[in-house]
Formats: structure tokens, C-alpha cells, sequence
């Protein structure tokens, strides 16, 4: 129960609140996170989180990943962790993406803001084993221009014939060229094979909930669309009762929950 | 003669305290404090609330004088087993901010050993509903998991159910078991001629480590019509349930009534305190607190009981707390327990000891609101 200490190795600024931290174990090392999977991250003396891996699954050094948006007191310390400091770390803990399950399929990822952070991995891995996948497809959205995290890497994605990206920004501004709107827009237009589709979502829930029902009116199968929730976690091992969502245990059933089961959950008020 | 059932009088009761103590076991059991049967470790059988009994109503306990010398005569008060199995707070672990290549440390498993003494039919199943969740898990705590393992377990059948007890209704009781070292069942006056009027207690055995403390307290074999008796009064007692649930797939049911508007009108009762999760035996759900000392250079992390009903239960940046409404924070509470703990651990999360009842400020009473949806179903 007690976490592994880590060590910084390199922190990278991605925007104004979002900083991607290497770690490297002093230690032991826990397993390599699949993506999806998430690991407790603690702050020294000041608490833990539940961070998703945003790691290179292909980086097999023993290092972690993670990138943190700085939005309470306990991923503002991690965020401002420097180079050098400790981070205690436990996991793998949760349910991945299940790239490996999909291979021979086309695939849809669609991120809202940070939530581009857990599905980096995904992406990573396909492009790695680009002809395990049919078409793939990349759909990220940010509020603002600023919010965007892994700007060099959508650039490098958009020029690259192997994968499909969309960009868009919620609110117009000077200096954006690109697409102006919800991510349900360019999901709208894509041209699927709903049949051999399978998508993975990862943002702010009311997002979750349109861009499934976009990718569901286009034919895709509920269960063919896989979320990644978010709720209230203080232990990540099925312990301490706070991640419950119905009957989800969302850090032992989730994050990553196929829509046929988390979409008639999140459908209910404050379940 | 029923060869594996015995009996023994208050006297032996005495030594089986005895016993269990030079066994080098910390017995807890109830004893009568602040105007309840509260459990705490116990030096003698004489710390025993003998001849008290309690009266329960929705939001209502009072101790009552009994007209014999029982010494179990009373239903389940304010706490529970889960007190000393999953302690209210403790350390989870605590480190060096320059001691990191050593790592955290977690406190040593040298937990306290335990003999329970009175565990009643609702409360041993609330024991293996906590150990169903907290340890037997994919992470299995290893603090509830030791503290487990070590205790002894000494039950006790129940021959007079509370007003607010439902046992029967869950499966539970009012016979305890399994899981128990040794049960007893307290009888009153079973005796004929001279011993009329005294107690004694049935024995059953559960386990060897049960039948090797037994053989150090004197008892002799049960005859076949005091065995028979005592049966016949713990199975009355599963007619005479104070409270009863609905007979009907309770998780079914909750599923069903997600949009009733029971709940708001609950709400309108409920003062979302947390009383309910707090004396139940199977609530296990905890927080954490992270202190350092002055200098920053030492910090520990805790862990404490915590309640859904609090507002901050299920806060996530950027929405707030997703049960923000007090009638959906008691639907989540009722439809934990009666619901998605089949969902989650395969089993029911009510016991039936009724202690959410007696101890509601405002006396909402779980078996009334479930046979409330189930009538309007």
C-alpha cells in the first residue's frame, strides 16, 4: 500500500497549468502502465493523486509518464515538482484502453483538453503497430488555444499520412486558423465503418456523453465505444468507496468503461 | 446426549474470559458505559452488562433493567466488530523527505489479537461482509486481513430480537454462523429443581482452535432435550423480527426506483449526518489526511472513517461533488447496501442488526423505506 519513491527526471511545460513529468524509480520499479491505466502519485506531505499514464507505452526503461493539470493543492505540487525531487508512486492500478483487444479494427480517439493526455498512449501505441489497425483517427478539442497540451506532437500527427487528426478550439480567436466548435463536429463528418469501429473517449463527462452518442448515431456499437471516467479516488484499490458510480468501483471497474455499461450510469443525476 | 454440544454455567463464562486472557487475547465485549452497551475490552465476565437490556424504537435506545441475570439480553448497540477490525483512524504510512531511497513504511503487522466475546448472527455476517470487500480484494488490506485472521470469535445465538432488528429478513440470524470459534446460546431458567432461574449456556464448537479452548473451561455434555429446547428458542426468534424487509429482489428494485421521487422526500428527512453509516457494521468506506511535521521533513498519511453523506464525498475538480443533493446522497447509500454490493462483491450490504434505525436523529427506518418502493413498484 505504501508508494515507491520516484524520482523526477525531466518536467516539460505543455501549457499555462499542464506539465508532463518523466519519473524514474530510485527503487523499485513498478510495472510499465498499459494505456489507460493509472497510477497514485503522492506529494510529498501533501496528498496523493490519480493520474492516468501518458507515457510512450514503447519506452520499456522503467521510467513513468504522466501529465498533470494543476487544479488543487495536490496536483499543483505535482505539476510544480522540479527535476530532482521525489514523487511517491503505487500502481498500475484500473482498466486500459485494450489496444492490444482491437487489433484489425479502425480506430476513433476523441480528446477533450487533458483528456488527450491518457489517450496519448493509445495513440503512440497504434502508430507503433500502425499495421495491426485499420484507419486510425485522432479528434482533440481544447476550450482555448492555450489549454492545448502536446501541441509539437498534433502538429507532428498532422502532417503524418498514418493517422487522421482533427483539431478544434471551442471559442474562436485571433491567430486560429483551424476548426472553431465542439470535437461532436468533426466526429459528425467522419466517414466510419461503424461495423469495425472502435472508439476511445477521454474528457470532461458532458463531453463523453455527446461525442459516444455522435459516434453511436453514426452506427458504432455502444460497447465498441470506451470511456475513461473520472471520480473522487483516495485509494485506487477498491478500498476506500468514493469512485463509485452505480455499481462501478471506478478505480477497480474503470477508468476505461465500454459505453454500454457507463452510458446509462451517466445518464442519471448524481448517481 | 448430543455429544458435540455442551454446556456450561456463568461461572464457566467467567473461566472462558480467563482462558482467552492467559491465551494472551485482548477480549473486547459489551459492557455497559454512557448509558449504552458499548464494546470494550473486557478484564471479566463481570464487566458484562448482566440483567440490562435495551429497548430500540426508530431514533430511540434506552437501557432497560431486565428481571433475570442475562448477560447478552440486548440487541446491537451503537458499535460494532468493524471498530476494532477496521480501526476508525490509522497510520497508512509515514516517510523522509531526504530518506527516499528507503522509501515509505507502513506500520508493522503487529496488530492486537482479539478475542470477541457476543457476536450475534448479524454481526458475524457483518465480519465476513468486511472481509469480502476489505480482504479479499484484488489489494487485500493487510491490516483488517491480520487483524482478522488472529481474532477469536465467540457468537452468540440470539433468543430475543430487538424491535428494529431484520436478520432473518437478510439471511443472517438469529443462529450465528459460520465463522465463529465457539456460539453460545444464553438461556434463562432452563433448568428445572434447585438450578431454576440460573443461566447457562449451549456450547457449539466451530473450530479446533474453538474446541481447544472449551476443553479448559469446565462443561459437560448438553442432553438432547436442552439442545432441543434451545434450537426451538433461537428458531422462534427468527418469528419474532421486529422489522422485515420486502420480499423481493431488493437490487432489482433499486435499480428500478433510480428516479423515485422517494428519494427527495427522504431527503426532506434525512440531515445527511452520517449517523447510518457510521454505526453500520458493514460500512467500510475511509479518507485520507496527509500531516507533516514542522520542519516538512517527516510526513505520515492517514486514514479514517469517512460517510458518502458528506458533500465533499465525491469531489472532482472542475464539476464539484458529483452527489451534491442530500436525496441522492441517501440513494446511494441505501442502494450500496441493499443494490450494488451485489454488483461489487457478490453479496448484500445489510446485515439486518437495524443499528441505522435506533441511531437516525430522525428515525428513518431502511426496512420502511424499501417496503415503500417495493409498494409502489
Amino acid at each position: 500500500m505504501a508508494p515507491v519513491p520516484y524520482r523526477v527526471r525531466s518536467r516539460i511545460v505543455e501549457s499555462h497549468d499542464s506539465a508532463t513529468l518523466c519519473l524514474e524509480p530510485l527503487g523499485e520499479t513498478l510495472r510499465t502502465p498499459q494505456p489507460g491505466e493509472f497510477m497514485m502519485l503522492y506529494a510529498f506531505g501533501v496528498g496523493e493523486a490519480a493520474i492516468s499514464t501518458s507515457g510512450d507505452p514503447t519506452v520499456t526503461d522503467g521510467s513513468i509518464t504522466h501529465t498533470i493539470r494543476s487544479v488543487g493543492a495536490v496536483s499543483r505540487a505535482l505539476h510544480d515538482a522540479q527535476p530532482g525531487s521525489l514523487v511517491g508512486v503505487r500502481g498500475p492500478f484500473g482498466t486500459h484502453w485494450g489496444l492490444d483487444d482491437v487489433a484489425g479494427r479502425d480506430l476513433v480517439m476523441v480528446a477533450g483538453g487533458v483528456g488527450l493526455c491518457p489517450l496519448r498512449p493509445a495513440v503512440l501505441g497504434a502508430l507503433a503497430q500502425r499495421a495491426r489497425y485499420g484507419n486510425v483517427t485522432l479528434v482533440a478539442g481544447v476550450r482555448a488555444r492555450s489549454d492545448f497540451v502536446f501541441a509539437a506532437e498534433l502538429e507532428k500527427w498532422g502532417a503524418d499520412a498514418q493517422i487522421e487528426l482533427h483539431v478544434t478550439v471551442d471559442a474562436p480567436v485571433q491567430g486560429w486558423h483551424g476548426e472553431v466548435g465542439l470535437v461532436t463536429e468533426p466526429l459528425r463528418r467522419l466517414a466510419l465503418r461503424p461495423e469495425r469501429t472502435t472508439a476511445f473517449l477521454c474528457g470532461p463527462e458532458p463531453m463523453l456523453r455527446f461525442a459516444a452518442e455522435a459516434l453511436i448515431a453514426k452506427g458504432v456499437a455502444a460497447r465498441d465505444v470506451r470511456v475513461s471516467l473520472e471520480r473522487n479516488m483516495q485509494c485506487g484499490i477498491g478500498w476506500c468507496g468514493h469512485c463509485q458510480l452505480g455499481p462501478l468501483l471506478v478505480c477497480r471497474d474503470g477508468p476505461v468503461v465500454s459505453y454500454d455499461i457507463a452510458g446509462p450510469l451517466l445518464r442519471v443525476k448524481e448517481l | 446426549m448430543s455429544p458435540d454440544v455442551t454446556l456450561f454455567d456463568a461461572a464457566a463464562l467467567h473461566r472462558l474470559v480467563e482462558v482467552l486472557i492467559e491465551r494472551g487475547y485482548r477480549v473486547v465485549g459489551p459492557t455497559l458505559r454512557d448509558n449504552a452497551i458499548v464494546l470494550d475490552e473486557i478484564e471479566s465476565a463481570a464487566d458484562l452488562p448482566r440483567g440490562w437490556g435495551v429497548d430500540v424504537a426508530p431514533g430511540h435506545y434506552r437501557l432497560r433493567r431486565r428481571d433475570d441475570d442475562a448477560a447478552f439480553g440486548h440487541s446491537s448497540g451503537p458499535q460494532s466488530w468493524k471498530q476494532f477490525l477496521h480501526p476508525p483512524r490509522r497510520r497508512l504510512w509515514s516517510g523522509n523527505r531526504d530518506g527516499a531511497p528507503e522509501g515509505f513504511e507502513v506500520p508493522d503487522g503487529d496488530v492486537p489479537r482479539y478475542a470477541f466475546l457476543g457476536v450475534r448472527g448479524c454481526d458475524l455476517a457483518a465480519i465476513a461482509t468486511l472481509d469480502r470487500v476489505l480482504g479479499r480484494g484484488q489489494f487485500p488490506d493487510d491490516s483488517f486481513v491480520r487483524r482478522h485472521r488472529r481474532a477469536f470469535v465467540v457468537a452468540v445465538n440470539c433468543t430475543e430480537p430487538g424491535g428494529l432488528c431484520f436478520c432473518a429478513s437478510m439471511g443472517t440470524g438469529p443462529e450465528a454462523g459460520p465463522g465463529y470459534d465457539l456460539a453460545l446460546t444464553e438461556r434463562v431458567g432452563a433448568l428445572q429443581g434447585p438450578e431454576d432461574g440460573a443461566v447457562t449456556y449451549l456450547v457449539d464448537v466451530g473450530t479446533p482452535e474453538g474446541a481447544d479452548v472449551l476443553a479448559a473451561v469446565p462443561h459437560r455434555p448438553a442432553r438432547d432435550a436442552e439442545v432441543g429446547s434451545a434450537r426451538a428458542e433461537v428458531e422462534a426468534a427468527s418469528r419474532r423480527m421486529g422489522r422485515r424487509m420486502p420480499d423481493t429482489d431488493l437490487r432489482e428494485l433499486l435499480i428500478r426506483s433510480r428516479e423515485s421521487p422517494q428519494w427527495e422526500e427522504v431527503a426532506g428527512r434525512c440531515l445527511t449526518c452520517g449517523n447510518c453509516t457510521m454505526v453500520c457494521p458493514t460500512c467500510y468506506c475511509t479518507g485520507t489526511e496527509d500531516v507533516s511535521d514542522l520542519t516538512g521533513q517527516h510526513a505520515e498519511r492517514w486514514q479514517h472513517w469517512t460517510s458518502c453523506y458528506e458533500f465533499d464525498f465525491t469531489y472532482v475538480h472542475g464539476g464539484g461533488s458529483v452527489r451534491q443533493s442530500g436525496a441522492s446522497r441517501y440513494r446511494h447509500w441505501l442502494t450500496h447496501k441493499l443494490g450494488t454490493w451485489h454488483d461489487q462483491f457478490d453479496m448484500s450490504g445489510c446485515v439486518g442488526c437495524g443499528r441505522c434505525i435506533a441511531w437516525c436523529p430522525t428515525g428513518i427506518d431502511i426496512t420502511e423505506e424499501m417496503n415503500k418502493m417495493a409498494g409502489s413498484d
